[in-house]
């Protein structure tokens, strides 16, 4: 499902992969686990959730950008 | 000119070539085929939203989609129509046959994605998708594919034993017999030298003779 919705909020789909990152960066893999949707679907919405600014990527693993963070907190 | 040959260069998928990378619009947001690594993926085409033929495969694609799942399959559908059609053919679906479409649906509205995976096929028509199937393994390489005409639905118990077989191969290295279903036996790759050949007969598998072997896993 879309994570960003056009108005450049997390949608619910965005907000539960942001909950997964609460404690930890993790890889798509663990987020998929961790969140219970689909690689394909997590991949494709860190991606958005990328680009909107609310997490950062760093060799692999994603975590809470300083405006995710402030969502999920 | 091999076939495989003139079919890549004019970009079209072989077997056991690597799939076609696409970005595309979906129901399910927008989706790159590098997104589905790791697992393997049906991914099929259908001529058109809101048709009779393509109503009764969406709603056995969901009758099969859990044992797609347990064999690390996703499913990704197509058509050349918009996702404000797919969204509104897919919400008719569940309201009138009480079938939810789990899995995302590209909307090819510029034929992107089906010119390069040759789902087009201009004497069945010139606007419309064919019945296509491409089973991709997890290293994004095409492994099967399928192609009926406009008139004919697809047979789900054919899609999962040609998963089933694929799989089975790889796991194995065998090759799967005509008709065999799971827990059939399956064959044993014939011998490549005169000597392997001799000593094939000894090795205790079920031989109709030294080139057909068969042996149960």
């Amino acid at each position: 499902m879309p994570c960003v919705s056009p108005d450049g909020k997390p949608t619910s789909s965005g907000m539960a992969l942001l909950e997964s990152l609460k404690d930890a960066a993790l890889s798509p893999n663990e987020i998929s686990a961790k969140a219970g949707q689909p690689l394909f679907r997590v991949r494709s919405g860190l991606r958005e959730l990328k680009d909107a600014g609310f997490v950062e990527e760093e060799d692999g693993k994603f975590k809470l950008s300083k405006s995710g963070r402030l969502l999920v907190e | 000119m091999k076939i495989s040959e003139v079919a890549e260069e004019m970009g079209l998928p072989v077997l056991g070539g690597r799939a076609p990378e696409f970005e595309a619009v979906t129901t399910q947001g927008t989706l790159r085929l590098s997104d589905f690594e790791g697992t393997w993926l049906v991914l099929f085409s259908h001529p058109a939203d809101f048709t009779p033929v393509c109503t009764t495969e969406f709603m056995a694609f969901c009758e099969i989609y859990d044992e797609l799942k347990k064999r690390n399959t996703e499913l990704l559908g197509l058509s050349v129509d918009s996702v404000s059609s797919h969204i509104a053919w897919i919400r008719n679906v569940e309201e009138k046959m009480g079938v939810k479409i789990p899995f995302p649906i590209i909307a090819d509205l510029n034929k992107e994605v089906a010119k390069k995976y040759g789902m087009i096929h201009p004497e069945q028509s010139k606007t419309e998708t064919v019945r296509c199937v491409f089973v991709i393994d997890p290293e994004s390489k095409i492994r099967a594919m399928v192609y009926y005409p406009l008139t004919t639905g697809r047979n789900m118990g054919e899609i999962l034993r040609l998963i089933d077989a694929l799989q089975t191969t790889d796991k194995h290295k065998v090759a799967t017999p005509a008709n065999w279903n799971p827990g059939d036996p399956v064959v044993v790759p014939p011998p490549a030298t005169a000597e392997q050949a001799e000593e094939r007969l000894k090795e205790g598998y079920e031989c109709k003779d030294w080139y057909l072997c068969l042996k149960k896993l």
